[in-house]
């Protein structure tokens, strides 16, 4: 994810040179170039506009201390407005001081309503919420059937009723309360927002269940509409938080930076896989860090603490940061990876990486492989990678049943990632900004 | 044909009519187009998803052009060359089913299509037979069958979570047994850029092939009108991966222009085959560059 947006800008900054301070000049160059880049990645023309004249105002004969590059403080001076733009600190849900939270679902068709309200019911439940998954969605065939097989699948509660949309969100919400479930998440309908008829019925909804968060569910994909579409569900049912679907592709998300931008609606979550653990909260600040290539470390080490122990994930963090990462490290992580998701989502994180990486296909099923690999490899090899020498990477190959190319890879492929993170080490992420 | 198209976009230009993107507003004839206009113009076109690059070549060209007496018209035109002749095949009928794969990423509307386009050809007296080769996601066969018995399709469907070439390939040979006319295989939504899934799709194709040799005949990537600059990426893919004949544009009847496709006209020579522009059978319709910028561009049929 990301990563077009991300090359793009890290060509842009690596052009603006000279010292001392940060000329017109430098700064129009840029920009001109970042307004591009923006605008291919989607983000709504007027909101590109305003973001580049801010970016400018900001910049225009800003010192540069000796310390630092030109092109490292314009870096500095975009992601603080990148930051600004995505919503500044992330905002959570809304919690119902009288339970059940009713938390409902709105969005054009195929956004990707159905699959969020289980991933997010899934997500409420790990932690530590009751919540019950209502079919509102009347018009699309085989809609309802659709969440209800997802809830059998999650072992969530589950509402449906032959009533109106209306009447299933009021009827659910009664459900909950019987059964003593805490949260209702309102599948609805997909709609046009120049459809009055069901954004009628989209009011209705809202009447009939006052809930606590009204959710905006947009496609990564979505062009320079997602704007006048957001607008008009939010003229109408006034959202209180939106989220961007299908994040785990090639899209650019510009949308997420233009809701809170223009309509002030802070996004909330994002969902990134085919799988029901798919779902990331949306953190402004690690979105605008992953934006301009600097990765997102705190993201990862959440994703292991979920999957992992506490005291694991502190190890890997401190592991990373202290450039003392090795096979065995490697190996360790390995398994405890392959409960975090899709590997591709946890490199995205990790910063630089993304870079390195381009074009080479991360796929999961080769993890066996590479576990064979390591497997093989004595103790001393697994510490000391340059001990392992041409005979040494025969028989690490015929022990693991791969090919020495494949071996080889994988021990370029470590050093780099070793090389990488003593780079990153240096400059001291996570916490501060490299300077 | 034409008078549908026109009104299915009209929608689209009510909502848009208070925006800037009104072009009718801002090339009215006889309108001089100084370099405030074509900033405004540029803007506009980028609005409707057309893309930044795309967007300063369509002003670049008519910029080029002199003594313009109606602005609105030179744009459609303009609009309307850089998509080319735009033919696809026609739906043809062969000796045995002819074979239509139907890809996309998720939400694109391709089940809707599906139905749609078995609804059309059901009305011209073909036997029409769907395959829910869908069998991820979950009650996306029931979502299929639904439509089956809507419009008198018979239907392929195996239990979901079953193999999707192997859905495809009883298909195929049912619709060869059953001597339909026209098969029209339903896949899984898929991002184009997990490598996985696009292999499963490539499988698919070999599979479809093995039951009738030809076979798929056309493989129609459907999209949503919605989709911005990324819609380049999925159609790049997408035919990288399978070889796409055609391109099928859904919702159009929403405020969403479709401005990608002037983008991917210039870029991959894919004819665009249908536009949706509503919710029934016949909302479905072919493709037409000239009324497509024309209505782009705001001129009133």
């Amino acid at each position: 994810m990301f990563e077009q947006i991300t090359d793009k800008l890290d060509g842009i900054f690596k052009k603006v040179t000279g010292r001392g301070f940060l000329s017109e000049k430098n700064i129009k160059e840029a920009t001109r170039e970042i307004r591009m880049a923006l605008l291919e990645a989607d983000v709504n023309y007027k909101v590109v506009k305003g973001f580049v004249a801010d970016v400018e105002a900001d910049a225009i004969g800003r010192e540069v201390t000796k310390s630092i590059t030109p092109g490292q403080l314009l870096v500095k001076i975009v992601r603080d407005r990148m930051v600004d733009l995505l919503g500044g600190s992330r905002q959570g849900l809304s919690v119902s001081g009288t339970p059940p939270t009713v938390i409902l679902l709105a969005g054009l068709q195929g956004s990707g309503k159905t699959t969020l309200a289980g991933k997010l019911a899934l997500y409420l439940r790990n932690k530590g919420h009751s919540p019950l998954l209502a079919a509102a969605d009347i018009h699309r065939p085989a809609a309802k059937k659709q969440l209800q097989i997802l809830a059998e699948s999650l072992n969530i509660s589950f509402f449906a009723s032959d009533d109106s949309a209306a009447g299933i969100a009021s009827g659910s919400i009664r459900h909950a309360r019987e059964k003593m479930l805490d949260t209702v998440i309102i599948d609805t309908a997909g709609r046009l927002q120049i459809d009055d008829e069901l954004m009628n019925e989209l009011q209705e909804v809202k009447k009939a269940s006052a809930p606590n968060e009204i959710l905006f569910v947009a496609d990564a994909m979505t062009g320079q509409e997602a704007l006048n579409v957001a607008s008009e569900f939010h003229t109408r049912v006034t959202l209180t938080g939106g989220v961007l679907t299908k994040m785990d592709g090639d899209a650019r998300g510009g949308a997420a930076m233009s809701l809170k931008a223009a309509l002030g609606i802070p996004i909330k979550f994002i969902g990134t896989g085919e799988k029901l653990s798919d779902l990331e909260e949306f953190h402004p600040d690690r979105v605008a860090s992953r934006i301009l290539g600097m990765g997102d470390i705190v993201s990862l080490v959440e994703k292991a603490q979920e999957a992992v122990d506490f005291e694991a994930a502190r190890k890997l963090e401190k592991k990373l940061l202290k450039e003392s990462f090795t096979f065995e490290d490697f190996l360790s992580q390995l398994h405890q990876l392959k409960k975090m998701g899709p590997l591709k989502n946890l490199l995205d994180m990790i910063p630089g990486l993304n870079k390195q990486l381009k074009g080479v296909e991360v796929d999961d099923s080769g993890l066996g492989r590479i576990e064979a690999i390591i497997n093989s490899m004595t103790r001393k090899e697994r510490l000391m990678p340059s001990l392992i020498d041409g005979s040494r990477r025969k028989r690490i190959a015929d022990g693991s049943g791969t090919s020495v190319q494949e071996v080889n890879q994988l021990l370029k492929q470590f050093h780099g990632m070793q090389k990488m993170i003593k780079n990153v080490s240096r400059m001291g992420m996570p916490k501060g900004f490299p300077i | 044909m034409f008078n549908r198209f026109a009104s299915g976009l009209r929608k689209t230009r009510q909502a848009i009519s208070n925006t800037l993107s009104d072009f009718s507003a801002l090339l009215g004839k006889g309108n001089q187009l100084d370099q405030a206009a074509l900033d405004e113009l540029e803007e506009a076109l980028i609005l409707a998803d057309i893309g930044a690059a795309s967007a300063a070549d369509i002003v670049a060209a008519i910029k080029k052009i002199t003594d313009i007496d109606d602005p609105q018209k030179a744009l459609a035109d303009i609009i309307k060359n850089r998509f080319g002749s735009n033919k696809g095949k026609a739906i043809a009928p062969i000796a045995g089913p002819y074979v239509i794969l139907i890809v996309g990423v998720n939400g694109s509307g391709k089940t809707t299509t599906i139905a749609k386009i078995a609804g059309r050809e059901i009305g011209m007296g073909h036997k029409v037979l769907l395959a829910a080769a869908d069998t991820f996601r979950a009650a996306a066969g029931e979502q299929l069958e639904h439509w089956a018995d809507k419009v008198g399709a018979d239907i392929i469907r195996q239990s979901s979570g079953s193999d999707p070439a192997a859905v495809a390939f009883d298909a195929v040979k049912a619709g060869i047994s059953r001597s339909a006319d026209l098969v029209l295989i339903d896949t899984a939504g898929r991002l184009q850029t997990k490598t996985n899934l696009m292999e499963e799709l490539k499988k698919i194709k070999r599979v479809v092939d093995k039951a009738l040799p030809g076979a798929p005949h056309e493989i129609l990537m459907v999209m949503d009108a919605t989709t911005g600059q990324n819609g380049l990426s999925q159609i790049d893919l997408f035919h990288q991966a399978v070889g796409l004949t055609g391109i099928v544009v859904t919702k159009l009847d929403g405020s969403a222009k479709g401005g990608v496709l002037v983008a991917a006209a210039e870029k991959f020579s894919i004819p665009i085959k249908y536009v949706g522009l509503g919710e029934k059978a016949e909302d479905l319709v072919d493709f037409d560059p000239a009324a497509f910028s024309r209505a782009l561009v705001g001129i009133d049929e």
